[in-house]
């Protein structure tokens, strides 16, 4: 009898897996329409209220009724469940693949007691609207929420509105703009300065709220450079936006000095605390005199990314700051929590309600479970990991970690893969769907891609050792392919769901289609 | 294998692109033996007296195999032996083979002729291997009436008309030959004067334009290799300019495309290569030396204008120097606007902006940081050297 | 109960202390403390956060979050009228099954070839949203309709190059506050009044506000107090004329019995997704959607992503990708396209896993159901002592006002009395629209049996006696 167990390894080395995702080649859901199909019925309505109404739609104008129902398919029940569930197969959620690759994104495990305990009726049964006496249940979780946000990151108030971090930078940066605005400079501070190394959002979201941005560029060493802010302080600088440790996984050691020299000029500091998780229990943004700051719950704090949100990104603030912030904010009296909406100087509703009480729900269930002392493992554990998947990966040849060289990292690594692709002719990105046929993802870096030939890897807390080598020996592999059989990884994905997309079509208005309808009439009028 | 090709290229058979391929065989030669720059026979044949093996055949035949993917799909036209033949028979590529050159004594002059004869013959993109030189035999013969793109070979290249690497090179022209939506720009060929190179000192002055393709992996949210070019960038960076022109000081415009968006904003035309200037929305000077400017900054004050030219970010002293420090001092290094592109700045690679205006002093009052408008209100911070790294 | 560290962390694999001794050694670490050799001594801190203690096994866990839950009342509990943005609708059993799916639930922003199926999933969502709206460019989900209303406004500012916007007087005023906050640094908003009877946009109040710096008209159908706005394509009409943009904001889920906005003259179309497919949540189930024409000028002003279907290199595959993606940064005209980033796509696609599976027909029955219903509960209220419903003449869809000046009694007291019998009143208008007396917004969907109608009716008698 042969034991399986030895095939797991070659000349005394793990194998890789033989993946291949899977690929249903589903159709588009109306192509599985079929006339009179229903997949659920809705309650009738009672005859005595047909009676009494009589013909309802008679008492709208003729133009408001609509002639025809929508041309939405057709399906029967288990038809759609079955699609979807297929459809759902043909992803790797953070629950399926060693999800490292996606840095800057925080991809640790969300507990499904969690999920569990957020997707209850006393949850999601609640109306935002009901008396305050029937909501305090999850008030008190908010209000809890609220005080372990504000031990964490040592400030004084928090909003949990903002609906995931860009969201909550821009609250950020309307409460910058009223600040000044209350003390009449907000026409003379018309600038705000972030660095290219911060998320992109912080740039994005000053702008969008009407400030000029100015973005500095690292030093020789990848750092922030302090000299670059002080050329670009003046009695214009609203505030400054900066994203610490940044992308790359380095921490600004001068981050003090950027505050003062930011407060000396007047302006306000916001910490885009989306890289916290290596940081938790280590280091705050109120010991480094931060005025406001945010957490992306569904990073650092466990909530799950949903391919995309729900989320939440949580806005905090000095004290003085507060009285800016949206409304309302959950306030306790001793007996009973309380929504308040006495903040006459609120920059308004950032969006209709309080936030996704459910992420909430589930970023407090997170921190209970863990405590102090376990919130500073994560961050151990999670530095521990990236620092360990630094050095195996740089034993691969021709991948570097720029910048800060032959020095640690806090909770994630830009590598640079510019010499193989020096001496293969192979692309980051094509190392990257490459590695997609072993199952895991890869991502490159926000665009522009400052650091050449870019990979970003964020392990976090939540992988093994065993799967840290996994993951790097599947960049050694491919990295090996790139130089004995380039055409292989220029060409991959092979084994994912789908092979290399056309994409000319996606920036030509004449062949791009963002429904089916579209595509239809575009697809039919070029037959013509 | 069809790399990267949509499937219904594929299907409907892409017509077929012309693709010429022009290789300078005496690019290169000098820099391995010490020797700057490769213009002139005795040059030629001295780096060849001290074993130098000529660089560009290898660096053109680099740059050809990333395009053999797509050889049932090229037609190419290339100039006899060592200007192209060899080249490209040793990449298993067929080639129409046209013109007529003596091999072992090729000059400009041929390089010129064969970029003219294949545009006479129609080709959708001309490859070029060599150096600034080359470059310059290319402008000369097309001008921007065609795309080009330059396979560096030469010692050390100012001109921006070239693709990082030999592969990139290849890439490049083999992204754009698939097609999609083809986007292009206009790169700087600079004129570098060899003799006085290789006394030391540099002098180079801006010769012309070629339109290359539009490598858009250096661009914000770059997904796909089509797409439009840098024309929105440079229109923002005008807007921006624009609007914050004030009346009665005169507007002295380097050189430069993005330079030239800003005169387009207020509806004028801009010399591509030389310096102009305008007062209160209206051209006061074309084409202007340094004695023009002088005079100008006795009646009126002024504000300078400039962006980086060449592929090594110089902002001051290469294809500028009408901007003489003169009239930097006198217009005074608080009021100089530095202009860029995201794309120009981050095809840097992080190496910082230079200058190199024949003052020393003056460079080094003029290092450090300078503000960068990128777009419209935005703007970076970025250091600026007198020192360049290698 | 005291500190407790455990032996090791669940959640932690490498946690357990010789794993992580191991992995150190292998780092050439003495502890994790060299890896932190940037943060300055000075910012490091020096005692434990103070948090609550940790609750390390599960059980303990549920126990006390569930403990601290249990002191809610929810909707099943109590009889609902609330809505005002956040809508009582059953949730099918499919869409909880497909949102709680790990595998949908914990993906991100991987490759359209590793996230494949979320590609596809959101392109049938937005295509089946194009089939309820006429509309053939529907974006991947912003936060909520608040932000999609918002982002409208600004977007028709960019298209147009002009800087007011006029809004309907009787918008709510959260969403207004969102809409002044998000637009002030391009936008000046102008409310523009009513008529007193039907609620309806005063157009010639309009005609008299709008000119050459108007960028859009915004109107609401149904309103946010719920009458159904009749004068559209008079209203777009007027935009056009002056080259304005006209940009409504509708219920989705009316859309299957009232003509989508298109139809009469609407050139962008938001709103808010809650209602197909998404639990309350406490007000966390939002998401919102914008479509427009396929047409240039509109699409590269979309700061969301959108997704195009396009095929691969193998016959007869298709996948997904980022239509235009670099319009994201682009600054033509003005500044950027404000900023992309995680909203909320799975609510996205839990609204494509409702609207197939009700289909033409179940769209169509739950609208009339909706029409019918709170047609029935407005008069039902009508008839009772000192009670006016609906305060505003005409139509109506799901939500009403309802007045209470006669009864001599305030809203609030009339929605404590409300509560003591296990009903939620409407929301209280009366800070909000002061005009409109003591007034209350009710909110009556498909969940509402005529029992549960004639037992708040019944109710409200007691109450106003």
């Amino acid at each position: 009898m042969e034991d399986i167990r030895s095939h797991r390894y070659i000349d005394g080395k793990p194998r890789l897996r033989r993946f291949h995702q899977a690929r249903w080649d589903e159709p588009i859901i109306f192509e599985l329409s079929c006339k009179g199909q229903r997949g659920i019925l809705v309650p009738d309505v009672e005859e005595e209220i047909r009676e009494q109404v009589g013909d309802v739609m008679a008492s709208l104008p003729e133009y408001m009724r609509r002639k025809e129902p929508p041309a939405l398919p057709e399906l029967s029940q288990p038809q759609v469940l079955r699609h979807y569930v297929r459809l759902s197969q043909e992803n790797l959620g953070t629950d399926l693949n060693i999800d490292v690759g996606q840095g800057t994104c925080t991809m640790k495990y969300s507990p499904k007691i969690n999920d569990q305990l957020a997707r209850a009726p006393k949850v999601a049964e609640l109306h935002p609207l009901q008396d305050e006496d029937t909501v305090q249940g999850i008030l008190e979780i908010m209000y809890r929420f609220e005080d372990m946000l504000k031990e964490i990151s040592g400030l004084d108030r928090f909003s949990l509105q903002p609906g995931a971090g860009s969201a909550a930078i821009y609250t950020n940066v309307s409460i910058i703009r009223a600040y000044h605005e209350s003390r009449g400079e907000g026409d003379q501070r018309d600038e705000i300065i972030t660095t290219i190394f911060s998320h992109p959002s912080n740039a994005a979201c000053a702008k969008t709220a009407g400030y000029k941005v100015i973005t500095l560029y690292p030093d020789e060493d990848g750092y922030p450079d302090l000299r670059a802010l002080k050329a670009a302080v003046s009695e214009r600088t609203a505030g400054l936006l900066t994203t610490n440790p940044e992308d790359t996984g380095i921490f600004n050691p001068r981050i003090e000095e950027f505050v003062k020299v930011v407060h000396e000029a007047g302006g306000l500091c916001s910490y885009d605390q989306a890289n916290a998780n290596g940081i938790l229990g280590i280091t705050r943004a109120g010991e480094a005199h931060f005025d406001l700051c945010h957490f992306n719950l569904h990073k650092t704090f466990s909530s799950p990314h949903g391919c995309g949100g729900p989320a939440v990104g949580a806005t905090g603030v000095r004290q003085e700051l507060a009285q800016f912030l949206p409304a309302p904010l959950v306030e306790y009296d001793g007996h009973r929590y309380h929504l308040s909406y006495d903040l006459p100087h609120s920059i308004g509703k950032i969006g209709p309600f309080y936030g996704v009480a459910p992420v909430v729900v589930k970023a407090y269930a997170w921190v209970m479970s863990l405590g102090a002392e376990g919130l500073r493992e994560v961050a151990e554990i999670a530095v521990l990991n990236n620092n360990y998947l630094l050095k195996k990966v740089l034993e691969i040849p021709g991948v570097s970690a720029p910048y800060a060289r032959g020095k640690r990292r806090i909770e994630q690594v830009r590598y640079s893969w510019q010499e193989l692709t020096e001496e293969t002719g192979v692309h980051s990105e094509e190392l990257g769907l490459r590695a997609a046929d072993f199952g895991v993802h890869y991502w490159t870096s926000h665009h522009p891609f400052i650091v050449p030939e870019p990979c970003t890897l964020e392990p976090t807390e939540s992988y093994s050792r065993e799967e840290l080598d996994e993951y790097a020996a599947i960049l050694a592999h491919v990295a090996e392919e790139a130089r004995t059989n380039p055409e292989l990884v220029k060409t991959a994905p092979h084994n994912s769901t789908i092979h290399t997309i056309d994409q000319a079509p996606l920036d030509d208005p004449n062949q791009w289609a963002m429904t089916w309808r579209a595509y239809k009439r575009k697809v039919q009028e070029q037959a013509e | 294998m069809w790399g990267r090709l949509g499937y219904r290229e594929f299907k409907n058979g892409m017509e077929k692109k012309r693709l010429g391929l022009i290789v300078n065989p005496v690019a290169g030669l000098g820099g391995r033996v010490g020797l700057k720059g490769s213009d002139g026979a005795d040059i030629q044949r001295r780096a060849l007296e001290l074993g130098a093996v000529a660089e560009s055949p290898r660096r053109a035949q680099l740059a050809l195999e990333m395009l053999s993917p797509l050889k049932d799909q090229l037609e190419v036209f290339t100039y006899p032996g060592e200007m192209g033949e060899e080249v490209v028979f040793r990449c298993g590529l067929g080639a129409t083979v046209v013109g007529v050159i003596t091999q072992g004594k090729t000059t400009g002059e041929d390089t010129i002729r064969a970029a003219e004869e294949m545009r006479g013959l129609g080709v959708d993109l001309l490859l070029f291997a060599g150096g600034d030189g080359t470059a310059r035999d290319v402008y000369e013969a097309v001008g921007l009436t065609l795309p080009a793109l330059g396979i560096p070979a030469g010692v050390k290249i100012h001109s921006a008309a070239f693709a990082s690497s030999p592969m990139a090179a290849g890439e490049l022209a083999a992204s754009y030959l698939r097609g999609g939506v083809p986007s292009l720009r206009e790169a700087e060929v600079m004129d570098i004067d060899e003799d006085a190179f290789r006394r030391d000192v540099l002098s180079a002055r801006l010769y012309g334009y070629l339109k290359i393709p539009f490598r858009r992996a250096l661009v914000q949210g770059a997904k796909s290799a089509s797409g439009p070019g840098e024309e929105p960038a440079q229109r923002a960076i005008a807007m921006a300019i624009v609007e914050l022109m004030e009346d009665d000081c005169a507007y002295i415009l380097g050189p430069g495309t993005t330079t030239r968006a800003i005169a387009w904003q207020l509806g004028l035309e801009k010399t591509l290569l030389g310096v102009d200037v305008i007062k209160d929305r209206e051209m006061v000077g074309r084409d202007v030396g340094e004695t023009e400017l002088l005079e100008l900054l006795q009646r009126t004050r002024a504000k300078i204008i400039v962006t980086p030219i060449g592929g090594q970010g110089y902002i001051f002293g290469r294809g500028n120097q009408q901007i003489s420090p003169r009239v930097i001092r006198k217009v005074g290094t608080d009021r100089i606007i530095a202009v860029s592109t995201p794309h120009k700045i981050n095809s840097l690679q992080g190496r910082p902006l230079l200058v190199d205006t024949g003052d020393g002093e003056l460079d080094r009052a003029l290092s450090g940081y300078v503000r960068v408008v990128t777009g419209y209100g935005e703007q970076i911070l970025y250091r600026v050297s007198c020192f360049a790294t290698t | 109960m005291g500190k407790h560290k455990p032996v090791a962390y669940p959640y932690i694999p490498n946690s357990v202390p010789d794993v992580k001794r191991q992995m150190l050694r292998e780092v050439g670490a003495e502890s994790v403390d060299d890896f932190y050799h940037d943060v300055p001594e000075n910012l490091r801190l020096k005692e434990p956060l103070k948090l609550p203690d940790p609750l390390p096994s599960e059980y303990a866990l549920k126990r006390h979050v569930e403990g601290i839950l249990g002191r809610n009342r929810t909707c099943g509990e109590y009889l609902n009228f609330l809505g005002a943005g956040c809508y009582q609708h059953h949730v099918p059993a499919v869409c909880d099954e497909v949102n709680q799916r790990g595998e949908f639930l914990t993906a991100y922003a991987g490759e359209p070839y590793d996230d494949h199926g979320r590609f596809q999933a959101l392109f049938e969502y937005t295509s089946m949203m194009g089939e309820l709206l006429n509309m053939e460019v529907v974006n991947v989900p912003t936060y909520d309709g608040f932000q999609a209303a918002a982002t409208a406004l600004r977007m028709a500012g960019r298209i147009t190059g002009r800087r007011e916007v006029l809004v309907p007087q009787i918008i709510g005023a959260d969403k207004l506050s969102k809409i002044r906050d998000y637009c002030k640094a391009q936008l000046g908003i102008r409310p523009i009044g009513y008529d007193a009877d039907t609620g309806h946009l005063d157009l010639d109040r309009l005609k008299a506000a709008i000119g050459d710096e108007t960028a859009a008209v915004y109107l609401e159908n149904p309103s946010y107090l719920g009458f159904i706005e009749t004068q559209g394509e008079k209203v777009s009409e007027i935009a056009h004329e002056h080259g304005a943009i006209c940009v409504v904001s509708v219920d989705p889920i009316s859309l299957g019995v009232l003509t989508p906005p298109a139809d009469y003259g609407a050139d962008i179309v938001c709103g808010d997704l809650q209602a197909l497919g998404m639990h309350m949540q406490f007000g966390g189930g939002h998401a919102g959607f914008i479509a427009t024409r396929d047409e240039e000028r509109y699409v590269m002003e979309y700061p969301s992503r959108l997704f195009g279907i396009v095929p691969t290199r193998v016959e007869g595959e298709y996948g997904f990708g980022d239509v235009a993606y670099e319009r994201t940064s682009f600054a033509v005209r003005e500044q950027g396209k404000e900023w992309v980033g995680t909203a909320a796509a799975l609510w996205g696609i839990t609204a494509g896993v409702y609207l197939a599976l009700m289909g033409p027909q179940g769209m169509a029955e739950i609208g009339e159901g909706i029409l019918l219903r709170s047609r029935y509960a407005m008069a039902e209220l009508n008839k009772v002592e000192g009670v006016r419903a609906p305060l505003f003449e005409g139509p109506h869809f799901k939500e009403f006002v309802v007045n209470f000046d006669g009864t001599g009694k305030t809203v609030e007291e009339i929605n404590r009395a409300l509560l003591t019998r296990g009903i939620f009143g409407g929301k209280d208008l009366s800070r909000e629209f002061p005009q409109l007396g003591k007034s209350a917004l009710y909110c009556v969907t498909e969940v509402h049996t005529k029992e549960d109608i004639d037992t708040l009716v019944s109710a409200l008698q007691e109450v106003v006696e």
